[in-house]
């Protein structure tokens, strides 16, 4: 007992007589459009832990026994590394294996090559090696792009890294943010059909339980201002929350949130609760929308660095998006506001058509059940 | 090609081996590194002892012997890898809140190692909670307590331990922050008395040994000091904290050509490594190699901090300090370490840089330690209280 009393003193005493450093694993990365090339340093003691590479047990670990598990070491690696870019997972093939020294020993040196789904703005980066073998590990990022490079550390308290994006300048940062923001609010149906359930009405005007065709083009200009407005003032707000991580809300009560509020505001046309307040819904409603904006930039990923002007340049995007769908709606609603056609197939008949996309969706993202694809399916 | 040139030339080779390109070896036989359990059977077992443990990852009694073995490892080599494979053993009960007292006091004892003072003191809190009789745990506390400059609270512990075990596992607790305190003498006095009648248990012989030898240093009895470095060394002549004390003694005592025989096979290990260069600063005949170690403790506190690494701070300082002849970058070093620690190599690295930087602000802050501890420490006062 006493004695082992003692180791353990003398093991708190002894700290400063630490030697070496402790595990490190070097990992380069350079990217180029879509393509990707890498070199991982790995040191030999670290994969003998992982994976045994001493193959006669003697305590030397020599070349040939190296050589044997160049493809276990790069299927053990590579499994530990996840690049995603836009949202998409990267693919990673090993290229070559050589072998270089670092200051506390024999690295195994591992070169390949990964190929992106998508350009995205940044590399989304998951780095698990000797996750559960060595919570001491660290991987020494080094990321270069456009002739620039920065280093980033990976832990085991820290595995997951948004990177690049940053190194590009901020002009062209703040363009590739704008036009993703543009982008998403082109393809996100759901922000749209929400949009276009509000402004339906507004060239019409209700009164006395009845919508009648509305007389002027200022009227009609006035309350599609409002209706935008509030939705862009309320969804930048939980936009910029989000994306701060200031208020984190689940995505899946997000986007069936969203999906009810589309079927809500289609509803609202049919059997109006707020007829001449549909503003306020914009700006309730836009709140959530905004946290599903987020997500969307969350896939992206946001560079450290320079976060608000990325930040800015999304939002103005998703803006600049929605004003081109207003500018060819309001024109076209306005002249066709007393047809027929606009009244009973575009107000009414569209309202319904809305309501029951979105009531759809709403089942499926309350209950996670692919409905659309099992009808799809079905045809 | 003499053997001293080979060796020299093997030197050169790895510092800028640190650089150079990867390269592909021509031959399959050749050996490319060296596994540390090659002929030391304790670490071989504890290698095997992990594949048990991988298997029932969460058996506490596997668990523990393999954490306390790897723990002993990164002692007695000084490689702090072993620290990392120590704390996944633990890793099932790295941040519970109910933890086995066992694993509780190995996640104490690492995250001391890793300079988490104030996690480790939390853990052994909880400990002497629940077992306030926990002799371990009791000499633990006071370790801690002791390296963060909090002598009396570090003394009740060791007091708390009376009767409890070996007398000189009580008095050698309390040695330490006892000299540091204002009461060297008595805590000297009674370690030689102890170490004179103490019969058996080599281990605790070498501790107490290098205890008594510190704290003779610290009064400046340099005859007694190192005699006891020297019957401490005949116990064990590979303990690398031992011989990083005595070797700071023979620096200390203008002998570096002393120092070269000593620290000759410990280049592996960076703090020896740091001595070594030291020492062959000021011996002419050691130019060439103090050149290739001195290039290669830059790659090595380089990459300790690429990783972001603080651990070696208090060697980093001393290396910018009397190696590079950066006092600046010294003294910024040695400050921050001296709020995270403050054991008397922290205190003397912080003064030695004060002094050399001719920071009247950084000097106030040693004297004033000096004077609140009433600390005897002959090497730390002359710096501290000569003025220009």
């Amino acid at each position: 007992m006493i004695r082992y009393l003692l180791l353990l003193v003398v093991a708190l005493v002894a700290t400063p007589a630490l030697s070496h450093k402790a595990s490190d694993a070097y990992l380069t990365l350079e990217r180029g459009g879509t393509s990707l090339r890498g070199q991982w340093d790995i040191a030999l003691r670290d994969l003998d832990n992982a994976i045994g590479l001493d193959a006669n047990g003697d305590g030397d670990i020599t070349w040939g026994e190296v050589r044997a598990r160049h493809a276990d070491i790069a299927a053990y690696a590579l499994q530990r590394l996840a690049i995603s870019s836009g949202g998409e997972r990267c693919a990673l093939s090993p290229t070559a294996h050589s072998i270089d020294t670092h200051t506390d020993g024999t690295y195994a040196v591992m070169a390949f090559s990964g190929k992106c789904p998508v350009a995205g703005p940044t590399l989304a980066i998951d780095y698990r090696l000797f996750e559960g073998l060595d919570p001491q590990h660290r991987g020494l990022l080094n990321l270069i792009e456009h002739g620039a490079s920065r280093s980033v550390v990976f832990s085991a308290d820290s595995p997951q890294r948004i990177v690049g994006g940053d190194t590009s300048g901020p002009w062209a940062q703040f363009a590739t943010y704008l036009n993703e923001g543009v982008r998403h609010i082109w393809a996100g149906f759901d922000h749209i059909l929400f949009l276009l359930s509000l402004l339906l009405p507004a060239v019409l005007v209700r009164e006395h339980g009845r919508w009648r065709t509305g007389d002027s083009f200022r009227a009609a200009f006035v309350e599609v201002a409002k209706v935008v407005t509030a939705f862009t003032v309320a969804h930048s707000i939980t936009l910029t929350l989000a994306a701060l991580s200031i208020v984190v809300l689940p995505s899946r009560l997000v986007e069936s949130g969203i999906a009810l509020s589309v079927v809500l505001a289609a509803l609202n046309n049919l059997y109006p609760v707020l007829a001449n307040g549909r503003w306020i819904a914009a700006f309730g409603f836009g709140l959530l929308h905004g946290f599903g904006f987020a997500g969307a930039l969350h896939d992206l990923g946001l560079p450290a660095g320079s976060l608000a002007l990325s930040l800015f340049g999304f939002n103005l995007g998703v803006e600049a998006g929605q004003l081109a769908i207003v500018a060819a709606f309001l024109p076209l609603a306005f002249l066709l506001r007393s047809t027929w056609a606009y009244r009973r197939m575009l107000f009414a008949g569209g309202s319904v058509a809305i309501a029951a996309i979105a009531a759809v969706w709403l089942v499926e993202r309350a209950f996670d059940m692919p409905l659309f694809d099992a009808l799809a399916a079905g045809i | 090609m003499s053997r001293r040139w080979i060796v020299l030339a093997l030197l050169f080779a790895t510092a800028v081996g640190a650089t150079a390109a990867p390269y592909v070896p021509r031959d399959d036989a050749v050996v490319l590194e060296r596994l540390p359990e090659k002929g030391d059977p304790a670490l071989a077992q504890l290698k095997r002892m992990r594949a048990a443990l991988a298997a029932r990852p969460d058996d506490l009694a596997i668990a523990i012997p393999v954490a306390r073995k790897a723990l002993e490892a990164a002692r007695t080599l000084g490689d702090p890898r072993f620290l990392g494979q120590a704390q996944a053993a633990l890793a099932p009960w790295w941040t519970a809140d109910a933890v086995p007292a066992a694993a509780l006091l190995l996640r104490a004892t690492l995250k001391q190692s890793h300079h988490d003072f104030d996690g480790s003191l939390k853990d052994l809190d909880r400990l002497l909670t629940d077992q306030p009789a926990s002799a371990q745990a009791l000499l633990t506390r006071a370790t801690v307590l002791g390296v963060q400059g909090r002598y009396a609270d570090a003394r009740r512990d060791c007091s708390a331990l009376n009767g409890r075990v070996a007398p000189i596992v009580f008095l050698g607790c309390d040695a330490g922050p006892a000299s540091l305190s204002g009461a060297a003498a008595d805590a000297y006095e009674s370690l030689a008395l102890e170490l004179a009648t103490l019969r058996g248990g080599a281990d605790l012989r070498e501790w107490a040994l290098t205890l008594a030898a510190e704290i003779a240093e610290r009064r400046g009895d340099f005859v007694a000091a190192e005699k006891h470095f020297r019957d401490a060394l005949d116990i064990d002549p590979r303990d690398a904290y031992l011989k990083g004390a005595y070797a700071d003694f023979l620096l200390d005592r203008n002998r570096p050509q002393d120092v070269l025989p000593l620290l000759a096979n410990d280049v592996s290990n960076d703090s020896l490594l740091l001595r070594l260069a030291l020492a062959e600063q000021r011996v002419p005949a050691a130019r060439n190699t103090f050149a290739a170690h001195r290039a290669e403790l830059a790659a090595r506190f380089d990459a300790a901090r690429r990783r972001g690494d603080s651990l070696h701070r208090r060697e980093e300082a001393r290396f910018r300090l009397d190696i590079e002849n950066d006092p600046q970058a010294a003294l910024a070093l040695a400050r921050a370490n001296w709020g995270v620690q403050r054991e008397p190599a922290d205190l003397r690295i912080l003064v030695d840089a004060a002094r050399a930087a001719d920071d009247a602000a950084a000097l106030d802050i040693a004297t004033q330690w000096l004077a609140s501890t009433r600390m005897e420490n002959v090497a730390v006062a002359t710096v501290a209280t000569v003025r220009k």
